[in-house]
């Protein structure tokens, strides 16, 4: 990789600090893409600055109907959370099939949502739950934070602190794993809202990133249950196709990891 | 240039390096620990896992300075002295390797799935736990075997202990 400097913050503001006194600098959580993206010469940022330290980014507390993931919160320790697996057991499993048990150990829910891969795991589930996002500056709706492969609504210098997850009446999450990298070559995260409003998202699939499929949401709507979705038809437009899939793959792969996922949140 | 403090196997070490340096360019350029190897350097194939604090990291994936002030511990230092740790005699005893490249790394991920598992394990777990683990002799019928072997026999030396 390129000649970078390194810092490692204690605090949310100090990062802030070092990031406005930098030229380029990025972010580093817990590594696990920003370091492969710097090792294949994609980035190169003047400066890193590692948040992994920060106390006040770790740790999950469930309060009434929010569940709150603090942002440094590692892959692992989200499993492992008994407050995870007790309010939203969906979120627990998507854990647990995200990467590898070395990449779990050190990844982060904030790393994963900033970097906004087109195939991560976590933007399905904060979509579908309709999860809020903190930052040092404000809040914002999983609804106006993912725009696009790899974009967010995250200003230059702006750190995620916290995902809050309202807990729902019923969620679950089921995707095709690709064998090599473990990323979903589609995934779907369904939710019932404790209000009733159904919610359904999907990841790898989309060109621009993850998305909600509403004639999902219909038909679940007046049904829940996989047969449900028997005769949803999901277009293959603007679905992405490359050497691992088709788009008329990935449109059925909607449909039947949707259906998966229903019976999982069952 | 930073100065590096972390103690690796059990040893205090300070090294001036690069702030771009990863753990595992330290572990093998600097202090000669070449028994940790780098396969696809690209987080995939887990030949690089040394144990950070206890946990199985993959150290081609790391900078140096995340890891400063951790106790790096790698494959050369689990063995006490030539009595072999019970999970490099399993893999001898069940001929859990081939080339031998991706070994180290399989041993590091393997100790620390029998820590968080204890005696829980099965076949299915292991074969699940070691994904981050690639070996390309496709040996991996004798691994699974060595890694529930050993799975009893730490469980017999813990309780030695």
């Amino acid at each position: 990789m390129y000649q970078t400097v390194y810092h490692r913050a204690s605090s949310v503001d100090e990062a802030v600090s070092l990031f406005s006194k930098s030229s380029e600098a990025k972010f580093l959580a817990g590594g696990q893409t920003l370091l492969p993206v710097m090792k294949q010469r994609l980035a190169s940022p003047s400066d890193v600055i590692d948040l992994g330290k920060i106390k006040e980014l770790q740790g999950v507390e469930l309060s009434g109907d929010v569940l709150t993931i603090k942002a440094g919160t590692t892959y692992f320790d989200i499993m492992q959370n008994a407050d995870v697996k007790k309010a939203i057991p969906a979120i627990a499993y998507l854990t647990s099939v995200l990467g590898d048990p070395a990449v779990r150990y050190r990844g982060t829910i904030g790393g994963s949502i900033a970097n906004n891969d087109p195939a991560a795991d976590y933007p399905a589930a904060l979509l579908a739950l309709g999860a809020t996002v903190k930052t040092n500056k404000r809040s914002i709706a999983a609804d106006d934070f993912f725009q696009g492969l790899f974009t967010t609504a995250l200003e230059d210098g702006e750190i995620i602190t916290a995902v809050s997850f309202p807990v729902p009446a019923k969620a679950g999450y089921e995707k095709m794993r690709h064998p090599a990298s473990r990323f979903a070559l589609t995934g779907v995260f369904v939710a019932q809202t404790k209000s009733g409003e159904i919610r359904v998202a999907a990841t790898g699939a989309s060109e621009s990133g993850v998305m909600r499929v509403p004639a999902i949401e219909t038909a679940v709507k007046a049904n829940w249950s996989p047969s449900a979705i028997d005769s949803v038809s999901i277009p293959a437009s603007n679905l992405l196709a490359d050497i691992h899939g088709t788009a008329e793959y990935r449109a059925n792969l909607i449909k039947v990891m949707a259906q998966r996922a229903v019976a999982a949140a069952g | 240039m930073s100065t590096v403090k972390l103690t690796v196997n059990g040893k205090a070490v300070a090294v001036d390096v690069e702030d771009r340096t990863l753990l595992v360019q330290l572990l093998r350029d600097h202090l000669n620990l070449t028994g940790t190897h780098v396969g696809c350097d690209t987080s995939q194939c887990g030949a690089c896992v040394v144990h950070m604090d206890g946990k199985a990291v993959k150290s081609c994936t790391m900078l140096v300075g995340q890891a400063d002030g951790a106790s790096i511990t790698t494959i050369e230092g689990i063995a006490k002295g030539d009595e072999l740790h019970p999970m490099q005699a399993a893999f001898r005893d069940n001929h859990g390797l081939q080339c031998g490249y991706c070994t180290p790394g399989m041993i590091m991920s393997a100790i620390d799935i029998v820590h968080r598992y204890g005696g829980q394990l099965d076949e299915a777990t292991v074969r699940h736990e070691l994904e981050g683990n690639i070996c390309r002799c496709t040996g991996y019928h004798n691994i699974v075997k060595a890694v529930l072997d050993a799975a009893g026999r730490m469980k017999v030396s813990q309780a030695a202990e």
